[in-house]
C-alpha cells in the first residue's frame, strides 16, 4: 500500500549536517507532561496543530450532520420534517461552522500551525504562547455557537451572513444569536493571532539557506493567507462589535430607523467575506501544490508563477467584495464585475501549474493524489461557473439561487475536503507515526467524488428553475422535486464516505502499522524527521541548497542543486531556473 | 437572429461565416480543428440550447439570456479543454516503473501562453457584460406605468397608480400585473428587512432594501402567469413569499386597471 520504498528517508543522516547550535541549546527541555495535562498546556506547534486540527474536523462532522437534516427536510415537497424556525437554524450553524470553525482552522490552524515550522526547518512557532491563545479562543468560540441550540430562542436563524436589519435584536430576539456574535468574535481573534504567528514564523525562522524562493509553496499560500487573515479579519471583528452595540447598547449603526444604513453591514461583511473565501482556499492551494510534485515524482512546475498567482489572487480578493452586492443596486457594476473576472486568470493559471506538474511524469495514485485530482475536477468546474456569477446580468438571474449554492460548494467543498483530505492523508504519517489503509482512502475518495457530484450537480439546475436558497419548503407545483431527491441521496452517499474515513482512522488506532520517516520520497524538510518528530522537530537538517532538499539529499543524481555525499556542496550552482 | 454571436460584441452584418475565417486566420495551422469546431458552434447559434435557464420573459431577461449562452458556450470550450488535457495527463503520465523523470521546473512559453489566453477571454467577457448590464439596468424616462412594490415580512405589496393597492389576502398569493409590449418602471421598496424581488422567467432579481429605493424596468415580450419568489432570507417564512406575476395585452390591461381604480374610487 505505501508505493514508495520506506528506506529512502533512513540514507539521510549520512549526509546531514549539523544545523545551528541554538537548536541544540532548546533540545535539553524538562520532561513534558503526558495526556490531558500535556493537552492543556503545551505551547508546541505539533500539539497546537493536532488539536486545531482534531477540533475543526470535529465540527466539520457536526455540521456535516445538519447538512443531513438539510437534505432530510428537502428530500419532499410540502415537508415538516423540522419547523421552519429549526429549518432557518440548521443551514445557519451548518454554514458558519463549516466555514469559521473547520475550513480555516483546518487550514491554518491545524495545517499550518503543524507543516509550517516543519518545512522552514524550525522548532516552533514564533510565539508559542500566542499560538495557544489562538487555540483556546478558538474552541471556546466554537463551544459559544454550539450552545446556541441550548437557548430557549434556538441558536441564530438568519444565514451565516446575518444580513442587517435581519440579525436586529428586534428581528432575531434571543441569546442564540449573541452566542453567535460572540462565536465569530472569538474565532475572528484566534484566526488573527494565528495569523501574526504565521507571518512572523515565516519571516524569522527560516533555517540557515531557506531563502524566501526556496519556501515551499505550502508556505507561501500559508503566508500570503496570513497577510489577508490580517487585512479581512479586523474588519468583521469591527462589523460583529457594531452589531453587538447595536443590538445591546441602543445604537443605530445598522438601522434605518435611527439615521443607520443597512447596506454597511454587507459591505463591511463582504469585505471579510470576499477575501476570506481565499483565506478558505489558498492554504488549500498549496497543499495540493506539496502533494502533486512528490507524487509525480518532479518539482513543481512554474514555481514563481504560482507565487506570483497567489499573490495577484490575493490583492484581487481585497477588490471584489462587491460582487456578493450586484443585486443590490448600490455598487459600481463594472468595477467589480471586471475585477472579479480577472481572478479567473491567477486560478486558471495554478491549475494549469498543477496539470504541468504531471506533465511527463512518473504520477501515482495513491489516496492524497486521487483527492488532488478531484480536487481540480471539481474546482475547475466551481471556478469557472463564478465566472458565470461575476457577470452582473447573469447574476440578477441567479443570485441567491441554489445555482450559487452549488458554485460555492464546488469551490468550498473542493478545497477544504477534496484538497483537505489530500493533505490529511498526505501528513497523517508525519502526524501519527502511523500509516492509514489505502483501500480505504481510495474508497472514501470514490464515495465522496460521486456523492458530492450527484449532490451539486442538480443543484445548479434547480437554481436555473428558480429554487431560491435557504427556502424550508417549496411546492409540488413547483417542480423542484426529483432533482431535490437526487441531491439528498448524493449528499447521504457523501456522508457515508467519512463513515469509511472513521472506520480507517479507527483501524488505524487499533491495528497500528509505523509510518517511516519519509513514506512517499517527498521533498521538503517535514520528512527530514522523523514520524512523528521529536519535541523541537529537528536533530539535524539536511543542507537546504533548493526548494526540495531532502529529495536533492535522496536523489543527488537528480539535484535541484548538486550537493556531495557528507553535506559539502560540490559548488556553488546558484544558476538556473530556481533564483 | 439577436443570438450569442452579437450579444459578445461582434457586428451583427458578419454573421457565423466570417467568423470562422477570421479564426482560421489567427489560429494557423495546427489549431484548424478547434477553429473550426468555435464556427461551427457560433454558426448554430441560432439553435443553442437553453442550457437549463429561461429564455426570458421580457427585453431585458433575453438580452440576459444571450449573455449566458455566450458566456456557458465560452465555459464548456475553457472547462473542456482544461478537463481534456487534466485526463489526458491522468491517463498518460501514470506511473510505469521505478525510474525518475525529467526534472522539469518550468517552461516560460507555455506559462505566458495560460496567461495571456485567459487574459483576452476575461477582456471579451468583460466587454460582454458591460454592453449586457448598460441595457439590462436602464431605466425609462418615460415607462408606460409604475408600479411601487413593497417587500416585507412576509409578503408583496403592488401600489398602482390612481391608489390601487394589491396584498396577499388570506392564502392567496399576490399577483403583479403587467402590460405586453409596454415598459414599466418599477420602484422597489422594503421597509423591515432585506428581501429578493425575485421572478426566475424574467432572469431578474433585486434586494427590497432598507434606506435603498430600488429601479428597475421591465418589457414584457409574453403574455402568461409567471412565479415571483423571494431570493434573499428574511425570516421564519421566507419560503412562503411568493407571488404571480401575470401579463396580459396592453389593452386588457388598461381595462383592469380602470376597473381596480373603480373600485377605489367607490
Amino acid at each position: 500500500m505505501v508505493s514508495h520504498p520506506a528506506t529512502k528517508g533512513d540514507s539521510m543522516t549520512i549526509i546531514a549536517e549539523e544545523i545551528g547550535s541554538h537548536h541544540h541549546e532548546e533540545a535539553h527541555h524538562e520532561e513534558q507532561p503526558k495526556g490531558i495535562l500535556l493537552w492543556l498546556t503545551s505551547t508546541d506547534h505539533k500539539i497546537i496543530g493536532k488539536s486545531y486540527m482534531y477540533t475543526s474536523l470535529v465540527f466539520f462532522i457536526i455540521a456535516g450532520a445538519l447538512a443531513m437534516l438539510i437534505r432530510t427536510q428537502l428530500f419532499a415537497p410540502n415537508n415538516h420534517f423540522v419547523s421552519p424556525q429549526t429549518y432557518n437554524e440548521l443551514f445557519t450553524i451548518h454554514g458558519s461552522m463549516m466555514l469559521y470553525l473547520f475550513a480555516g482552522p483546518f487550514a491554518f490552524g491545524g495545517f499550518a500551525n503543524y507543516i509550517l515550522p516543519l518545512q522552514i526547518g524550525a522548532p516552533d512557532m514564533a510565539f508559542p504562547r500566542l499560538n495557544a491563545l489562538s487555540y483556546w479562543l478558538y474552541l471556546t468560540g466554537g463551544i459559544s455557537m454550539l450552545l446556541g441550540f441550548l437557548t430557549a430562542s434556538g441558536a441564530a436563524a438568519f444565514g451565516w451572513v446575518a444580513y442587517a436589519p435581519l440579525s436586529s435584536a428586534t428581528n432575531s430576539p434571543g441569546a442564540g444569536p449573541d452566542l453567535w456574535i460572540v462565536s465569530i468574535a472569538l474565532v475572528g481573534f484566534s484566526g488573527i493571532f494565528t495569523a501574526v504567528n504565521l507571518v512572523t514564523t515565516t519571516f524569522y525562522l527560516r533555517a540557515p539557506g531557506m531563502t524566501m524562493f526556496r519556501l515551499p509553496i505550502f508556505v507561501w499560500n500559508m503566508l500570503v493567507t496570513g497577510i489577508l487573515i490580517l487585512i479581512a479579519f479586523p474588519v468583521l471583528t469591527a462589523a460583529l462589535i457594531m452589531l453587538w452595540a447595536d443590538r445591546h447598547l441602543g445604537t443605530h449603526i445598522y438601522s434605518v430607523a435611527g439615521g443607520g444604513v443597512p447596506v454597511l453591514w454587507q459591505n463591511l461583511f463582504w469585505f471579510f467575506g470576499h477575501p476570506e473565501v481565499y483565506i478558505l482556499a489558498l492554504p488549500f492551494f498549496g497543499i495540493v501544490s506539496e502533494i502533486m510534485p512528490v507524487f509525480s515524482r518532479k518539482p513543481v512546475f512554474g514555481y514563481k508563477g504560482l507565487v506570483f498567482a497567489t499573490m495577484a489572487i490575493a490583492g484581487l480578493s481585497t477588490g471584489v467584495w462587491a460582487h456578493h452586492m450586484f443585486t443590490t443596486g448600490t455598487v459600481l457594476l463594472p468595477f467589480f464585475s471586471a475585477l472579479s473576472l480577472l481572478i479567473a486568470v491567477p486560478t486558471g493559471i495554478k491549475i494549469f501549474t498543477w496539470i504541468g506538474t504531471m506533465w511527463r511524469g512518473q504520477v501515482d495514485y495513491s489516496a492524497p493524489m486521487l483527492f488532488c485530482i478531484g480536487f481540480i475536477i471539481v474546482f475547475t468546474m466551481g471556478g469557472i461557473t463564478g465566472v458565470l456569477l461575476a457577470s452582473p446580468p447573469i447574476d440578477f438571474a441567479t443570485h441567491d439561487t441554489y445555482f450559487v449554492v452549488a458554485h460555492f460548494h464546488q469551490v468550498l467543498f473542493g478545497t477544504t475536503v477534496f484538497a483537505g483530505f489530500g493533505g490529511f492523508f498526505y501528513w497523517y504519517p508525519k502526524l501519527t507515526g502511523r500509516m492509514y489503509r489505502e483501500k480505504l482512502a481510495k474508497l472514501q475518495f470514490w464515495l465522496t467524488f460521486v456523492g458530492f457530484n450527484v449532490t451539486f450537480l442538480p443543484q445548479y439546475l434547480l437554481g436555473l428553475k428558480g429554487m431560491p436558497r435557504r427556502i424550508a419548503e417549496y411546492l409540488p407545483a413547483d417542480h423542484f422535486t426529483t432533482l431535490n431527491q437526487i441531491s439528498s441521496v448524493g449528499a447521504y452517499l457523501t456522508g457515508f464516505a467519512f463513515v469509511v474515513w472513521m472506520i480507517n482512522l479507527w483501524i488505524s488506532w487499533r491495528k497500528p502499522i509505523a509510518a517511516p520517516k519519509n513514506p512517499w520520497d517527498g521533498h521538503t524538510l517535514e520528512w527530514a524527521t522523523d514520524s512523528p518528530p521529536s519535541h523541537h522537530n529537528f536533530d539535524r537538517l539536511p543542507p537546504i541548497r533548493s526548494q526540495r532538499p531532502v529529495w536533492d539529499m535522496n536523489h543527488p543524481e537528480y539535484a535541484d542543486h548538486r550537493v556531495s555525499h557528507g553535506g559539502v556542496l560540490a559548488e556553488s550552482t546558484e544558476t538556473s531556473n530556481e533564483e | 437572429m439577436e443570438l450569442g454571436i452579437v450579444q459578445l460584441g461582434k457586428p451583427s452584418a458578419c454573421e457565423g461565416t466570417c467568423e470562422v475565417v477570421k479564426r482560421r486566420r489567427f489560429f494557423e495551422s495546427k489549431r484548424n480543428a478547434v477553429a473550426l469546431a468555435a464556427g461551427a458552434l457560433l454558426l448554430s447559434a441560432c439553435k443553442l440550447p437553453t442550457f437549463g435557464a429561461f429564455r426570458g420573459a421580457t427585453t431585458q431577461g433575453q438580452n440576459e439570456f444571450h449573455l449566458w449562452q455566450g458566456f456557458i458556450i465560452t465555459a464548456i470550450f475553457v472547462g473542456g479543454i482544461t478537463w481534456g488535457v487534466l485526463f489526458y495527463a491522468v491517463f498518460k503520465f501514470r506511473r510505469r516503473g521505478d525510474h525518475i523523470p525529467v526534472q522539469t521546473h518550468s517552461n516560460l512559453k507555455w506559462e505566458l501562453i495560460y496567461t495571456i489566453i485567459p487574459v483576452l477571454i476575461v477582456i471579451g467577457l468583460f466587454a460582454a457584460t458591460f454592453v449586457s448590464e448598460n441595457q439590462i439596468d436602464a431605466v425609462s424616462a418615460n415607462p408606460a406605468l409604475r408600479v411601487t412594490v413593497v417587500g416585507f415580512q412576509w409578503g408583496w405589496k403592488f401600489e398602482y397608480p390612481g391608489g390601487v393597492t394589491i396584498i396577499p389576502k388570506g392564502s392567496t398569493y399576490p399577483t403583479l400585473e403587467l402590460p405586453e409590449g409596454k415598459t414599466t418602471t418599477i420602484k422597489l421598496v422594503s421597509n423591515d428587512v432585506v428581501h429578493g424581488f425575485y421572478i426566475p422567467a424574467f432572469n431578474f432579481s433585486r434586494y427590497a432594501l432598507p434606506g435603498v429605493t430600488n429601479y428597475f424596468d421591465f418589457t414584457p415580450t409574453k403574455t402568461g402567469s409567471f412565479v415571483g419568489r423571494c431570493s434573499q432570507l428574511c425570516g421564519l417564512y421566507h419560503a412562503e413569499m411568493l407571488f404571480n406575476v401575470k401579463v396580459v395585452s396592453a389593452t386588457e390591461f388598461s381595462g383592469w386597471l380602470a376597473t381596480q381604480q373603480q373600485k377605489v374610487t367607490a
